[in-house]
């Protein structure tokens, strides 16, 4: 049976996030949360190859109570089990931390019903560190497939499967050995429409609730602030740069504004007439 | 030269090769660490010893590549050279590269981060039980309060750029920062810099993993897409939501073709189809700093601000007068541009003509 485990984590729309320039504290106040946007496309190709092959899809999550709003959205997309991890004593938790909490969470739902394939977004939009997914990966031992693109077969029977991966510099198609650990590209599968039947399950489906303690017991130096070997030092609002001159079309017509613009564009050096920069 | 009796201190950088190219951001990171370096020389004048920046390269024949990085300021390079390292694949790499860390014990580790990079690094620091800063945008050697030495003061954006986080790692080694090509410059070649070259024997590293077991290349998809390489480019034509569709984007084109230059976009065209992700610009694409960075139909996102606010010379075309783009660029044109950017093309050819006479 194709099972899949989807990692995915609840983010402030950092879009709306904005620093209190008297207490460099981060405001939240009023700013939405959303699954983070690669963990949906994650979510939507599991549930992809669960039509194709026959199977189930268990989404999971370390976050606050309020993050069961995430999972059901997964459940809306087609998702069949949803596992909160939460608790006070995993606040604080950096990418190691954290690959902690989720690569023992995954070998316990391993345990109960084999995993074939482990899904990631590709990274999450309120750190962007990319590093979860692939510290899971060498916790658990998986072969893994950073920035995959597409999944071109998944052989339950010999145990392998053929992904696609976006390098900077070309495609790979990478054939590893099942269970396998994807990070997902946006192109890894289109959201799909929540289905009727989807839908109504979502509304009333409740997420478990994992504790530090059980039904996994987390080794307390490994969790939370604990286990994070990075801290935060200090905060602050980005630098505020001096505006520049402003040319108005309207004042001057397009064709001062242009001429007076490329002026000083030459004028400063960054571009000539014959054709570029010369370094 | 006397010997030290204590071990130096290590600034590591990671030589990223693929098919015996080197990614240029090995260098802006030996030269990042050669400034780590330099910053914790008042620290060991009363200590004693010395501190090394010291290149890491593995892959398959291509130790002739060391004596470059040497050029780039490296005191040491290590190379790993053996037919299993011949493409990159993230666990021979990474086991092969932990080891090495336990090996020598450097202080510090500096990885590009690129999606070659970003693979490695993550599953280095993971095994390593280290920590790992990504995208740092700023790098200092700095006292920490109840840290008896200076540690490696990372400051990278987070929340999508509307906040700046300066991280440590107090009680562990090395202290690992990922920094993306572009974000520091080029360090000056030296000629003749003199360096030693360290062979490491693939036998004694961990169990290798042969070219098929647990991840095979069964193919490499080259496409022309991915020759696009905003990052290195000195002037760069970037395109907004603004732009109303992908037409828009030939039109820039021809403004790029001009100048010399290349399109670049924001992350809005990009969703919407209008142009590849190669070309994007941002928190969630390439970091740039060209010489020239023409915004047109460009919001400014404080997401796309980060990844191009270190241009030379920003020019932002934009109807809105408001538009926060204005707050960063060097000159700001408040109009539309499709009455600016042919204006502009036009411009430059008469130009040309009268300068060729």
């Amino acid at each position: 049976m194709f099972h899949a485990i989807v990692g995915i984590k609840q983010v402030p729309d950092t879009t709306n996030i904005r620093i209190d320039p008297e207490t460099n504290n981060l405001i939240r106040q009023g700013v939405p949360t959303i699954l983070n946007p690669y963990d949906a496309h994650a979510v939507a190709a599991a549930v992809e190859w669960k039509r194709k092959l026959g199977g189930k899809v268990t989404v999971i999550t370390m976050g606050p109570p309020a993050a069961v709003t995430a999972l059901r959205e997964c459940i809306e997309m087609g998702a069949d089990r949803g596992v909160l991890i939460s608790a006070r004593q995993f606040s604080g938790a950096d990418t190691l931390a954290t690959s902690y909490v989720l690569a023992e969470t995954i070998r316990a739902i391993h345990e109960q019903e084999p995993v074939s394939l482990v899904f990631f977004g590709k990274q999450a939009i309120d750190g962007d560190t990319a590093q979860v997914g692939p510290g899971v990966s060498v916790r658990l031992d998986l072969p893994l497939v950073t920035y995959a693109v597409k999944i071109h077969e998944v052989n339950l029977a010999d145990g392998y499967a053929v992904t696609e991966r976006k390098t900077e510099r070309w495609n790979e198609l990478l054939k590893t050995p099942l269970p396998a650990l994807l990070t997902c590209e946006k192109d890894i599968a289109d959201i799909p429409y929540a289905s009727l039947p989807d839908l109504i399950h979502s509304l009333t489906y409740e997420p478990e609730v994992w504790t530090a303690e059980a039904p996994v017991l987390f080794a307390t130096e490994q969790i939370g602030i604990k286990g994070s070997p990075t801290t935060v030092f200090k905060v602050t609002s980005p630098e505020r740069h001096a505006r520049g001159e402003m040319i108005k079309t309207v004042e001057v017509g397009v064709e001062n504004a242009v001429k007076l613009a490329l002026q000083k564009a030459v004028a400063a050096g960054v571009a000539n007439y014959t054709g570029g920069v010369r370094v | 030269m006397t010997t030290p009796t204590t071990s130096p201190r290590r600034f590591w950088v990671y030589i990223e090769q693929e098919e015996g190219s080197i990614h240029p951001v090995s260098w802006e990171l030996l030269g990042v660490a050669r400034r780590l370096a330099s910053e914790i020389q008042d620290e060991l004048a009363t200590t004693g010893g010395t501190a090394v920046v010291e290149g890491i390269l593995i892959g398959h024949e291509v130790e002739s590549l060391a004596e470059q990085a040497i050029q780039y300021g490296a005191d040491q390079v290590y190379v790993l050279d053996d037919p299993v390292f011949k493409n990159y694949r993230n666990k021979p790499y990474y086991s092969s590269l932990a080891y090495l860390v336990r090996k020598y014990q450097p202080e510090v580790f500096l990885i590009g981060a690129t999606t070659l990079g970003r693979d490695l690094a993550g599953a280095v620091a993971t095994n390593l039980g280290t920590g790992l800063t990504a995208d740092c945008t700023q790098l200092q050697m700095g006292e920490v309060k109840g840290v008896s030495h200076k540690l490696l003061l990372a400051t990278r954006p987070a929340f999508g750029g509307n906040v700046i986080a300066t991280i440590v790692c107090r009680n562990h080694t090395p202290q690992m920062a990922t920094v993306r090509p572009r974000v520091f410059s080029l360090p000056e070649i030296v000629a003749g810099a003199q360096g030693k070259v360290v062979r490491l024997s693939a036998e004694e590293m961990p169990p290798m993993i042969s070219a098929t077991v647990n991840a095979e290349i069964v193919k490499i998809i080259r496409n022309e897409a991915s020759k696009v390489k905003i990052e290195y480019a000195d002037i760069l034509v970037s395109g907004g939501r603004g732009l109303g569709g992908p037409a828009g984007f030939k039109l820039l084109e021809e403004l790029a073709n001009e100048l010399g230059g290349v399109v670049a976009s924001s992350r809005a065209c990009v969703d919407a189809g209008w142009i590849s992700y190669d070309h994007q610009v941002g928190q969630t694409g390439k970091t740039v700093r060209p010489r020239l960075y023409i915004a047109a139909g460009i919001s400014g996102a404080i997401q796309h601000k980060v990844g191009m606010q270190d241009s030379d010379f920003i020019v932002a075309i934009n109807r809105d007068p408001h538009a926060p783009i204005f707050d960063i660029a060097t000159v700001g044109i408040v109009g539309d541009l499709n009455d600016v950017i042919p204006a502009m093309i036009a411009e430059i050819r008469a130009q040309k003509k009268g300068s060729s006479h």
